[in-house]
């Protein structure tokens, strides 16, 4: 048994030395400015970063891509996660939390291909007809936003399918830290006369904001690595521009779609090196998420309702 | 200061009303999409759902009809081979954190780590698989894909046979052991024979979370237009041919996505809706 647990910390080693292994090559062609700098084309003097045939690899526009969209997509989903998991704690009729938190935890078993199939066929043609038309002239001015992408693919759609998809993780581990704030905190604040709003604030929210920064860092820990659903409606198209309208591409999208036929050694590497990066980068942040989840419903006191 | 004072109650009464309405409003906006892909996948994936989908094999580019037997019978394949390798490493380990390592550091470090394996995007997992076997073989196999899929069942598996095996009461552990039985048989025979359902339905789980797995098959199980079971050679499984079908510009082959991807919900429907039945009733209870 002992063995089956200490297979656990196998498993983590053997991917890190694979992919280190692998990825090789590109490390020392590239060194760390694989992750920092594009080339410029001798031909056309313009900045490229992704450019297969002639060996030049640079994976700055999917490090951004990831980025952008995961950020975005955080900022569409903490508000409404915490909704929900204020509304589930601390308001929900009775006979409602049971059906709606199985809902949530639905949401979270849903296939990254589900949503991806859903988000190409329904929200990608909603976005092109009514909602990007609207960003354009509402918010156009800021640059952010620009007409030049008639797909509807893009940052936009990538990062509205990851909020959906990384919701219900970051509102069930805010419910699990909003519950462990002990009782008494509740009715402490509520006996100085505050409203139940107030009593959430102060008493609920205020204690457990660790634990929700945490709840937040795990959601992003997913979003950063989602695949599929972003392959399917990033557009893929290895380039940094500034519109959130554009197509772009991600770290785990680009391995998705162009490992299978790499068509160089050098060319697989890159995406190995991007792999170890998503792998890393992925272990820190969830490692963090778990510390500030733990560090409070650790201490959370039981037995003082 | 009367007025003052009623001022500012009513101010807070308004913002107590605006909180409560956006924290319900929000509700709203989290639940819709789950039910508009309900909806969506019902609509259109119930009308190909027939007989032809479980039995046949996709019809030539060009034709209409085929199904997706191959894809089925081909997820079936990847999973079976990825739950004899997940499945009891991944108990193995739940058993040893819940009775024989607890409260120890290493079990700590290695539940810690268990959760953070969790995290792992799963095409990384994919990498993985292929630079272990695809890389050696010289070609893409099921094998690479089973393995993939397995590695990531293995925390999946291992912490929630945890969770279950900690809801036994202690009071049947300390009845075994008062009986004089040494503490593995304890274990083996009674703790995990009482916890045994929830670990089976935890199991179920992490299958279904796994069926749906699309990015860790792309580049190891490749996917296969035709009948194949041979664990050696590129396999069809049932997410990599919602996502080949999906991308092309067929609509014959579009209905068969939806239909492939309305059976995948309805399998991990049924797999959290027993989870949830399992732990919610107390059936583990009922020992105590």
């Amino acid at each position: 048994m002992a063995l089956c647990g200490f297979s656990i910390f196998g498993i983590v080693l053997l991917i890190f030395v694979e992919l280190v292994g692998r990825s090789q090559m590109a490390w020392n062609a590239f060194h760390l400015s694989f992750f920092f700098k594009g080339f410029t084309d001798p031909i056309s003097n313009l900045t490229m970063y992704w450019d297969p045939p002639n060996n030049h690899f640079s994976a700055l526009p999917f490090v951004y891509g990831t980025l952008v969209s995961s950020f975005l997509a955080l900022l569409l989903a903490v508000p409404l996660a915490t909704g929900v998991a204020v509304f589930l704690t601390e308001m929900c009729p009775g006979f409602l939390r049971g059906p709606l938190a199985f809902l949530t935890e639905l949401l979270a078993a849903i296939p990254s291909i589900v949503y991806g199939l859903w988000a190409m066929y329904a929200l990608v043609p909603l976005l092109r007809e009514h909602v990007n038309p609207f960003l354009v002239s509402t918010l156009g001015w800021t640059g952010l936003f620009t007409d030049d992408n008639p797909t509807g693919l893009g940052f936009v759609a990538a990062a509205i399918i990851l909020a959906i998809m990384i919701l219900p993780i970051i509102s069930s581990l805010t419910r699990e830290v909003m519950t462990s704030v002990p009782h008494s905190q509740r009715e402490a604040v509520l006996a100085l006369g505050a409203t139940r709003w107030e009593m959430i604030r102060v008493g609920v929210l205020r204690n457990a904001r660790i634990g929700i920064v945490g709840a937040i860092i795990l959601g992003l820990g997913r979003a950063l690595g989602e695949t599929m659903a972003v392959t399917m409606v990033i557009g893929n198209s290895p380039e940094i521009h500034r519109s959130l309208l554009s197509n772009g591409s991600s770290m785990a999208a680009v391995i998705a779609n162009e490992f299978a036929e790499a068509t160089s050694d050098m060319h697989r590497s890159a995406l190995m090196e991007i792999g170890l990066a998503l792998f890393v980068v992925t272990i820190i942040v969830n490692a963090a998420a778990r510390l500030l989840v733990w560090a409070v419903t650790r201490g959370a006191p039981a037995q003082t309702h | 200061m009367g007025t003052e004072f009623k001022m500012r109650a009513s101010i807070r009464a308004l913002t107590d009303y605006l909180a409560t309405g956006a924290a319900v409003l929000s509700t709203i906006l989290v639940v819709t999409p789950l039910i508009a892909i309900f909806v969506y996948l019902l609509i259109r994936g119930i009308g190909s759902l027939n007989l032809d989908f479980f039995t046949k094999v996709p019809a030539p580019v060009g034709e209409t009809g085929g199904g997706m037997a191959n894809a089925i019978v081909g997820s079936a394949v990847l999973l079976g081979m990825s739950s004899i390798i997940g499945i009891p490493i991944g108990i193995g380990a739940g058993i040893y954190l819940a009775e024989f390592g607890r409260g120890t550091r290493i079990a700590n470090a290695i539940r810690f780590t268990a959760d953070v394996l969790n995290g792992v995007p799963s095409i990384v997992m994919g990498l993985a698989a292929f630079s272990l076997v695809v890389v050696p073989q010289g070609h893409f196999s099921a094998l690479a894909g089973g393995i993939a899929l397995g590695i990531m069942m293995v925390p999946t598996v291992c912490r929630s046979s945890e969770e279950m095996l900690l809801m036994v009461p202690h009071a049947v552990r300390e009845a075994a052991l008062g009986l004089g039985v040494p503490n593995w048989r304890s274990v083996l025979s009674i703790t995990v024979r009482t916890a045994s359902p929830g670990i089976i339905t935890g199991c179920m789980l992490a299958f279904a979370r796994v069926a749906g797995e699309t990015a860790p098959l792309l580049f190891t199980a490749l996917g296969n237009q035709f009948w194949s079971t041979n664990l050696n050679q590129p396999i069809a499984a049932l997410p990599l041919q919602i996502y080949v079908y999906a991308l092309s510009p067929y609509d014959d082959w579009h209905r068969l996505a939806w239909a492939g991807a309305l059976v995948l919900i309805v399998l991990i429907v049924l797999a959290v809706s027993l989870v949830r039945y399992v732990t919610s009733r107390g059936v583990l209870k009922g020992a105590s």
